[in-house]
């Protein structure tokens, strides 16, 4: 028997599959917030066969855009995202790294200039090795790992 | 447009391009022939942080081709900066020119320099970042004096760690098969990434195993601020310190290098010694600077 962990909804994203602790930074990366509209849910260290935790988040009367949804990945490399219409789903796939991401990482290096006071977002080159994500800074070349750490 | 921002934009043969023009330059750079290609063009030089050196090569190359040049001084470039951004100044300042130069303290500013400018950027170092024009007036010093630019064996002395010098060095000669030798103290060596670079190319070794064997000696300052300790600075950086006794060990035909400016960590008695090229290699930089300066402008 499927265990039901937040109520089914009839329209919306779901994103399954995030590691454990990490359903806040999801919601962070797609710009979620109190003055979101949509109602969302979480649960947090749900019992996963595959994970042994996870988190969920459930996003109502929203279909996220695919693009939006695989920022994800950098934090969350295995999440499945399911379209529900009409409490089917509808389409299910997995988030796919983005080869750039702009706006969303931190550069470590404090001498770095897109850490100054210019008119300047971050840029990130980021690719997978094995089950590790690194991302390179456009500006200065510096290296990350653990991405998780460097969310503006 | 063509902006020159780091080292690793230039693919192998644009390297090779750059360095058969600035030979073709030298002449003019001598004075012994006049080429003024660059007439009725404007360069920029827009310094954040003072380096004479850099700049007085550039404004030689530029005039050596015929073009004038306006200068930022440190002083007032750091005045505008705290008025406006640098995107601002960018902006404005590509509107009154045909080229920049740009010298900068934060990392990655000339390439942000670039995106907001309408005429090409040439970095002339950012921060501990990047300074592509010394790479290619090091690589053109290699292959003139050397008469070849692969098959050598080039030690790279001293600060290891944090020279952008010899970072964006090693960048580059990865691009060409040479035994790479890493001669520094060890907490002064090369970051584990820049080793990964070279892929097995690069060795650590000690100043009097490899004297003998060197075609190149590269050496490059270590700096006091590194040590907490005075006289653990002193005993270090005495034991990297390149004397005659030294020299005398190199094979004929090897050359030794350096960036500029020295301290004491050549003996001025090498000066007079054949190996000696540093002097030519600060000379190089004027047709190196004049081959881009023609390549990003016409
Ligand atoms: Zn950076």
């Amino acid at each position: 028997m499927k265990e039901l962990v937040i109520s089914k909804i009839r329209e919306g994203t779901v994103i399954d599959h995030i590691p454990a602790g990490r359903a806040i930074l999801v919601l962070k990366i797609l710009g979620i917030n109190e003055k979101t509209k949509e109602t969302v849910s979480m649960a947090l260290n749900v019992t996963s066969k595959k994970m042994g935790k996870k988190d969920i988040v459930k996003v109502e009367g929203l279909f996220i855009k695919e693009e939006e949804l695989n920022k994800i990945a950098l934090i969350a490399p295995n999440a499945t995202i399911n379209l529900i219409k009409d409490y089917e789903i509808e389409k299910k796939f997995k988030v796919k790294l983005p080869e750039v991401v702009r706006g969303i990482l931190r550069c470590p290096n404090r001498m770095c200039i897109s850490n100054s006071r210019e008119p300047i977002s971050s840029i990130f080159y980021v690719r997978a090795e094995g089950d590790e994500v690194f991302a390179k800074c456009h500006y200065c070349g510096r290296k990350i790992k653990d991405l998780s750490q460097y969310l503006l | 447009m063509k902006h020159l921002i780091s080292i690793d934009d230039l693919s192998k043969d644009e390297i090779i391009g750059i360095l058969d023009k600035a030979e073709d330059f030298e002449d003019v750079a001598l004075g012994l022939r006049s080429c003024k290609i660059l007439e009725g063009k404007i360069l920029a030089n827009l310094f954040f942080e003072p380096s004479t050196r850099t700049r007085i090569s550039f404004e030689t190359a530029m005039k050596r081709l015929g073009g004038e040049v306006v200068n930022v001084s440190a002083q007032e470039a750091s005045s505008m900066a705290k008025g406006e951004t640098l995107a601002d100044t960018v902006r404005v300042i590509s509107n009154y020119c045909d080229a920049i130069v740009i010298r900068h303290f934060l990392e990655g500013a000339a390439r942000f320099a670039a995106e907001n400018s309408s005429v090409p950027v040439i970095n002339a170092g950012d921060g501990a970042g990047q300074h592509p024009t010394q790479t290619l007036l090091d690589l053109y010093t290699i292959r003139k004096e050397c008469r070849r630019l692969e098959g050598l064996t080039i030690a790279l002395v001293g600060d290891l760690k944090y020279s952008r010098t010899i970072h964006s060095l090693i960048k580059a000669l990865k691009l060409f098969k040479n035994k790479i030798y890493l001669v520094s103290p060890e907490i002064l060596a090369l970051p584990e990434e820049f080793l990964e670079e070279l892929d097995g190319n690069a060795e650590k070794a000690k100043l009097e195993d490899i004297i003998e064997s060197v075609d190149v000696l590269y050496v490059t300052r270590i700096q006091k601020e590194r040590f907490l300790d005075e006289e653990e600075y002193r005993r270090v950086a005495g034991s990297y310190r390149i004397t005659p006794e030294i020299v005398s060990r190199m094979k004929d035909g090897a050359i030794i290098l350096h960036p500029l400016p020295r301290v004491d960590e050549i003996d001025v008695r090498v000066d007079s010694m054949r190996q000696a090229r540093y002097f030519k290699q600060a000379f190089y930089g004027v047709p190196v600077r004049m081959a881009i300066l023609s390549e990003v402008m016409l």
